[in-house]
This record gives structure tokens, C-alpha cells and sequence, in this order.
């Protein structure tokens, strides 16, 4: 039976975007009880589609044509007062990033209550009582105390929950889920996918569960609808999208999709690049004339070694300390004890000079693409700002920048644009020029494909990997995902609250993990059963 | 000439129509901006138009407006001409503006710049200092330096000037703090990059934006400072300006009304002109905080 049925959906985009239509002629059923997935890349349309739905299209986008029908009536030619009272009433909608969305300023409890206010629902005294019933419901530790902090004393998980316990306030028909977890580390996410199937179950809603995670679709969905360009491309259940694709597209995205079939290690060299001993860092955050100061100890004596010409992986989750370490390398953050010697050359008691001298030798890629490269400087100059600090003749230097462009996979003639003018994925590469145009022996690259699309993030992957091979690069690859480090690293290692926990070759670590915590999160990794069916096929 | 040779490219202009239309979506700011360049023509024409000094007695004093032929503004106490008064006044104004303007933004870019990027105790230095001028009510100590030194063209501009960089380097600091964390600017100073180098040629040219909105802003204020001053009796004695006319007749305002409404009205347009364009520009430069168009 179908709750939500959409008919020749189409919304039309302001002059000047990239296409006329954000989603253009869809059609879907939304069924009572099931969870439907809408899997697409960046600029899919997936989020209008939801948007469009529940009336919440930004100024200047407006939905041309289409119905969609809910309880007999067409949402889209509804007055805003009748959408308003269907918002949150009948159907609910969580978001991306929990701490935007909840207001800072108000209590969790008072939130959830605030719903039935708007709604003009029970007394003030049932709502404060219903807003505990609930934040037990979703999972919060000690509801009765909780409901009365404030999000930033919350973790990002414990935020999650509290938009989903504001979202089931009103026993909504329909759940709309607009990448829920994206921002969350994996373990958690893996709980609130857990919660979001079983309240699912409990209250029978229909959920329409938007995500670009093959990995998490594997986890939740019943049926999959894959969406490119604002079209939909392939619709069906799940295990049949998931195991046999019909659409080229989807066929695409499945195979970029990072699996845990674990290539094999290159023969680790013994020459040390990169060791690393005793590593030290700690924040110390607040503290007054009364208040005690917070110490944070962001790396706690770590210990490793990069050979020459291998990748080393350190994987954790947010707030592990792992991007601390790939800075302290650097010196981009100085680190409070301990030793860190590139090729021989202890870096942390360098002067400045010496310090810009090594820096050579170690570049970083960053991980956003849109803050890594200033907005008022060509790409050529950009990559070529490093060598003529560093000496290299001007006219050399940006022959050399163009030269470099090539061997990323751009054309030379983006030499001369300004980076606005580049996808996420190209941005990235031109960052990987920069790097290299500094001929390092190191790279440290710091969630380099984290912000990137699935395909594209395959593609960078194996950029990276043809250059290690090409140039005997080491790089030690900072990130969250596990898969994604099995793509590329010899060798892993699991960082957590500051402390290196286990590291060992990639097969090893994944196959037979030795710490509890990598095994935790190695069974959070969403669809882990989905990939090892695969495998076995 | 190496940036005329790459001007063919569409895109070399794509950025300066693309700022024009977002401007001129901004219908105030398009107003703004006319009387802005009319006031600009009468500055620069003022000679031409009228070739006298604007000090020379021409008429009988007091004559109302288009009372004789020849003044349309009428004549003041003295018997000089209002309208030569008001073209005159105008190149005071703007000039004043214009130059103090240039001279709060030459001290306050560069210490807000420092402060910002350099932090600790560069930083508290700096900002210990133009707490210490923020301190004191900027007329107070515009009135007392150009007291001190003599009113001057000169000294009335740079009391200006050194009354109103204080928010200049404030605005510049926050800037130059939020932008000196971008990854950017990281991967700058991984590639070697001098410090100068980074805070002139990466940082700086990201936080141009806010700076022109606020010095267009500060050459209203800056013109109003000058009037205030003028008006007081501490104006250039040699120059004829707005303040001054207005000063100068307030004694009979019940009788001659004109003498201080055309400078008052001269002010009030010229002012709200540059807040306008203040407006449009940040419009244009800030599209997304720009208010949502209906």
C-alpha cells in the first residue's frame, strides 16, 4: 500500500546552475513499512526530491510540474499553512548535521516539546513527560537528566538521537531521512542505523532514506531507487540492485565502491622514510581564575615508521588524534614531546629555515577541496608557488606546473582558470599537483577522498596509487573509512582517543584483529555482510 | 601589460559583469551611485561653473533663492553666492573623505593584518593599542589634534584618519584570524612561502571584500567628521565647505533658512549616496549573504 506517491516530479533550477532541472520527471511510490532508499552522487537531486516533498525548496527553486499525493491530497498545491501543520505532524524529516540542526540556545527536552507546541498537542506538563518517554525511546542515556542539556553537551550521535526522538514526537506516517549519518564516525553510525530500522518496525512508518553509502543502503533498505542527473535511473529491492544491476550507472557506482577484498601488500622496503617516536601533543582548553583548564591529550606517545615507498594507513574515528599526528609531522601544529626524523633529518628541532628546507621533502593534501586552494589564485600559480619560493626559476617552475596537471589526469590548460571553476574531484588532483610540484619523498594526505563521491573517490584512489608506484612515494593516508584504506595502504594503523592501538599489514588488521576496538570497528562498517556475499558469488 | 595580453578570454570578464549585474541588481545602490557622480562632476566642474572665489561678495546679503536672477541658491550673510558655496564645498567633502579614508585603511590593514596572522603577543600589543584609541570618543580627539595643530586641510584629514582606523584593524584581525586557519594557507607555508608573502598575496586579497564595504562606508562618516568639525569653527579657514556654511548661519536660521538647508541637504544626499553603494557593494561582493531576492 502506498503512502507517498510521486508523479512526474520535476523542479526547476535558477538560470545559471549547472542544469535547468534539479530533478526532472520522476515518479515513485513510497510504501506503508518500508524503507526506501534514494542512493545518488553529489548533485543527484536526491535532496530536493525530499525537500520538494516536504515544502522546504530554497528561494529562486520552485517545482514545475508533478503531484505528490499523501492522504489524498497533493502536497505540492497545498497553501503553506496546511503544509505547515503536515510538516512534523504526518511527516518528519531529520538531517544531515544534528548541531545545525537543533537550536543551540534550547534545551534537547524543551525541543522535543516544542513540537507538540507548534502542533497545539497535549498540556505543557504531558510534553515535558512525553519528551523523556521519548528520549528513552531513542536510545538517550538517562532521559530524565538529559532533556535538560544543551547540544553542544551532547555528542554528535546523542544529537542524532534527539532530532529522531523530535521527529517521532508526533507518530509521523512518514520519516524522511536526509543522509542522517554522513557526519557521524562509523560505530555510531552504525547504532543509529539500528535505532532508525527498529523504530521503523515499531511504528510501521514508511521512511524514505536518502544516503550516496552503498554501504549503508545494504544495511537499512528494502528497496533502492539510484538517481543521476535529477533522473532515476534503477529502481527495485534491494537484494536485486544491490547483487544485479540492471543500469550501466549503477553498475559503475557498485564497482567504485570500496570492497574488503584486500589487494595485496607490496614488499615492505626496511629504509625508513618517515619514524616517528614517543609523539606528544595535548590541548589544553579553558581554565580561569576558578575554572579548571581541560586537557586533551590529542596524541598520546605514538609510535611508527614509513618505509621508503609505502603507504601506511592511520585509520580512527573523529577526535582520534589522527589528523594531529599528520600535522605534527610538519610542524603545521608543533608537537609538545617526542621525535619525528624524515630521511634521517630530525624535524622537531628545527629553526625556520631548516624547517622550510625539510618541508620540502614532506607535502600534504588536504581534504576539502574548496578550503585547500585560495579562490583568488590560478591553479598554475598555486602549484607553482612552492618551487620558486623555494628557488626554481619562474618561467621553469610554471612549465613545470602545467607538466604536472598532465600527470594528474587534467588538461594543461587549466593551468590559467581559477579553482571555482573545478569539480571536488578536480580540486583534488590540482591539490596532488601542488603537492608533488614540491617533489617530496613524503606524503602526508589528510582524508584526501573523505569529501569526495564514490566514483571520483575511486579514481583519486588509483591517482594516488600509479603516482606511489611512479615516483617511490611513501605517504602515510589519513582517514576514517577502513575500506578505504585497504584500497590503498601496505599496511594499517587504528588510532584511538590519541593512542595507537594496533598496527599491522592490511590483511592482518582486517582479517585478524588483535585490539578490541579495531574489531568494534571493524564490524561497524555498513554493509560488511552485503560485500562478503559478493565475495562469495 | 602581461594581464591585457590574457584579456581575451571570456572569462577575464565574466568576474567584473558578473559583480556589475549584482550590483546593479541593488536599485539603491544604482541611485547611490548616480548621485554620487554628480556630486563628483560638481566638485570637479566647480570652477568652470563658477569661476570665482566662492568667498567673493557678489550681491546684498540675504537674498532668498531666485531672488535675483543669476543666484539661484540666494547670497549669505556676506553677500556670497550659496550655489559657488555648495560646488566648492563639494571638492572639500569628497576630498577629505576620499584621503582620510586612504590613510585609516594604510594604519589599520596592516596592524590588523599583523595582529591577526601573528597572534599572541604581537597581537596583544597591537590590539592594547587601538583599544587605547578606541578608548577615547573619536570627535573628542579629532576636535583636540586639529585644535592642537591648526585647522588645516592637512591636519583635519589626518585627525580623521587617526580617529577612525580602529575598526579597520579590528575588521581586518577577524578576518585575517579566520582566514590564516583555511587549508590554503596551510599548504602555503608547507610549500615555503614567506610569511609577508603569505599574509599580502594569500590572506589579504580573501578579505578585500568586507574592507571596500567598509571604506565606502567610512568616507560617509569621514565627510560628516569634516562638516562637524567645519561647523564648530575648525575647519580650514581658507576653504570654503559644508560644515562651514552650515556653521556659519546657524545664527539666523529663523530668518535665512536657506543658508544652512542647501549645505544640510548637500550632506544628507552625499552621505546617504555612499551608504547605498555601501549597501550595493556588499551586495555584490557577499552574494550569499546578500538578502534573498524575491
Amino acid at each position: 500500500m502506498s503512502v507517498l506517491a510521486i508523479r512526474d516530479l520535476a523542479i526547476r533550477l535558477p538560470r545559471g546552475a549547472d542544469r535547468a532541472y534539479a530533478v526532472d520527471g520522476i515518479s515513485f511510490d513510497l510504501a506503508a513499512g518500508e524503507i526506501l532508499c534514494v542512493v545518488g552522487e553529489s548533485g543527484s537531486g536526491k535532496s530536493m526530491a525530499a525537500n520538494a516533498i516536504m515544502g522546504l525548496l530554497p528561494d529562486l527553486v520552485r517545482v514545475e510540474r508533478g503531484t505528490a499525493t499523501f492522504e489524498g491530497r497533493d502536497l505540492l498545491a497545498l497553501p503553506e499553512r496546511a503544509k505547515q501543520a503536515i510538516r512534523g505532524d504526518r511527516i518528519a524529516m531529520i538531517f544531515q548535521e544534528p548541531m545545525t540542526a537543533l537550536n543551540p540556545l534550547m534545551r534537547i527536552g524543551e525541543q522535543i516539546a516544542e513540537v507538540f507546541e507548534a502542533h497545539g498537542k497535549l498540556s505543557p506538563r504531558e510534553r515535558r513527560e512525553r519528551a523523556v518517554a521519548l528520549a528513552a525511546e531513542v536510545g538517550l542515556p538517562d532521559p530524565a537528566a538529559i532533556v535538560h542539556s544543551y547540544p553542544f553537551q551532547l555528542s554528535g550521535g546523542q544529537r542524532q538521537r534527539a532530532m529522531i526522538a523530535m521527529a517521532l514526537a508526533l507518530e509521523p506516517s512518514i520519516l524522511i531521512a536526509d543522509e542522517p549519518t554522513t557526519a557521524l564516525d562509523v560505530t555510531t553510525q552504525a547504532q543509529i542505523l539500528d535505532l532508525i530500522r527498529n523504530l521503523q518496525h515499531r511504528h510501521g512508518m514508511a521512511v524514505m532514506f536518502i544516503t550516496h553509502d552503498f554501504g549503508v543502503v545494504a544495511e537499512i533498505a528494502t528497496r533502492v531507487i539510484v538517481m543521476r542527473h535529477g533522473e532515476i535511473v534503477e529502481e527495485g529491492e534491494r537484494e536485486t540492485v544491490l547483487n544485479a544491476p540492471q543500469h550501466d550507472y549503477t553498475k559503475r557506482l557498485l564497482a567504485a565502491v570500496p570492497s574488503d577484498v584486500v589487494p595485496t601488500a607490496g614488499a615492505v622496503r626496511d629504509t625508513p622514510m618517515l619514524e616517528v617516536q614517543h609523539l606528544r601533543k595535548t590541548y589544553t582548553t579553558g581554565g580561569g581564575l576558578f575554572a579548571k583548564p581541560r586537557v586533551t591529550h590529542a596524541v598520546d606517545d605514538v609510535s611508527f615508521a614509513i618505509a621508503k615507498g609505502e603507504v601506511l594507513g592511520l585509520v580512527g574515528e573523529s577526535g582520534s588524534g589522527k589528523s594531529t599526528v599528520g600535522r605534527c609531522l610538519v610542524r603545521l601544529v608543533e608537537p609538545d614531546g617526542g621525535s619525528v626524523t624524515i630521511d634521517g633529518e630530525e624535524i622537531t628541532s628545527l629553526d625556520a629555515a631548516g624547517l622550510r628546507r625539510a618541508r620540502r621533502r614532506a607535502q600534504m593534501v588536504f581534504q576539502d577541496p574548496y578550503a585547500s586552494l585560495n579562490p583568488r589564485t590560478k591553479i598554475a600559480r598555486a602549484i607553482a608557488q612552492g618551487p620558486i619560493a623555494a628557488g626554481t626559476p619562474r618561467r621553469e617552475a610554471m612549465a613545470d606546473a602545467r607538466r604536472l596537471l598532465e600527470t594528474v589526469g587534467l588538461d594543461a590548460s587549466a593551468a590559467d582558470r581559477y579553482p571555482h571553476e573545478f569539480s571536488g574531484g578536480q580540486r583534488q588532483r590540482i591539490g596532488i599537483a601542488r603537492a608533488l610540484a614540491m617533489r617530496p619523498e613524503l606524503i602526508i594526505a589528510d582524508e584526501a577522498v573523505s569529501a569526495l563521491d564514490v566514483s571520483i573517490q575511486a579514481q583519486v584512489l588509483e591517482l594516488l596509487r600509479d603516482l606511489k608506484d611512479r615516483f617511490g612515494l611513501s605517504i602515510l593516508f589519513i582517514t576514517h573509512d577502513l575500506r578505504v584504506a585497504a584500497q590503498l595502504c601496505d599496511r594499517i594503523a587504528v588510532m584511538q582517543k590519541g593512542r595507537l592501538v594496533e598496527i599491522g599489514k592490511v590483511a592482518d588488521v582486517f582479517l585478524n584483529p588483535q585490539d578490541d576496538y579495531t574489531k568494534r570497528l571493524l564490524a561497524a562498517v555498513p554493509g560488511a555482510t552485503w560485500t562478503g556475499a559478493l565475495e562469495s558469488a | 601589460m602581461s594581464l591585457a595580453a590574457d584579456a581575451p578570454r571570456s572569462a577575464a570578464r565574466g568576474p567584473v559583469l558578473d559583480f556589475w549585474f549584482r550590483f546593479a541588481r541593488n536599485r539603491g545602490a544604482l541611485l547611490g551611485l548616480l548621485i554620487l557622480l554628480a556630486v563628483i562632476a560638481v566638485a570637479i566642474l566647480a570652477t568652470v561653473m563658477f569661476p570665482q572665489s566662492p568667498w567673493k561678495m557678489v550681491q546684498r546679503p540675504f537674498l532668498a533663492p531666485f531672488q535675483v536672477e543669476g543666484l539661484p541658491l540666494g547670497t549669505d550673510t556676506l553677500g556670497r553666492d550659496v550655489a559657488s558655496g555648495l560646488a566648492h564645498g563639494a571638492r572639500v567633502s569628497l576630498i577629505v573623505g576620499l584621503v582620510s579614508t586612504l590613510f585609516s585603511l594604510a594604519i589599520g590593514v596592516p596592524l590588523g593584518a599583523a595582529a591577526g596572522y601573528f597572534g599572541g603577543i604581537v597581537d596583544d600589543a597591537l590590539m592594547r593599542f587601538t583599544e587605547f584609541f578606541q578608548t577615547i570618543p573619536p570627535f573628542a580627539l579629532a576636535i583636540v589634534l586639529v585644535a592642537i595643530f591648526q585647522p588645516s586641510l592637512t591636519s583635519i584629514v589626518a585627525a580623521i584618519a587617526v580617529v577612525s582606523w580602529p575598526p579597520v584593524a579590528r575588521l581586518v584581525r577577524a578576518e585575517v584570524m579566520s582566514l590564516k586557519r583555511r587549508e590554503f594557507v596551510e599548504a602555503s607555508r608547507l610549500a615555503g612561502l614567506s610569511n609577508a608573502h603569505i599574509l599580502v598575496r594569500q590572506i589579504l586579497p580573501n578579505a578585500m571584500s568586507p574592507i571596500i564595504v567598509m571604506a565606502s562606508l567610512m568616507v560617509a562618516t569621514a565627510i560628516l567628521l569634516e562638516s562637524s568639525l567645519s561647523f564648530l569653527g575648525l575647519g580650514d579657514p581658507n576653504i570654503m565647505s559644508w560644515g562651514y556654511m552650515i556653521g556659519a548661519s546657524r545664527t539666523v536660521i529663523r530668518t535665512a533658512w536657506w543658508l544652512s538647508f542647501f549645505p544640510g541637504v548637500a550632506i544628507l544626499v552625499t552621505v546617504l549616496a555612499l551608504n547605498l553603494i555601501g549597501e550595493g557593494l556588499n551586495d555584490a561582493l557577499n552574494p550569499r549573504l546578500a538578502r534573498k531576492g524575491r
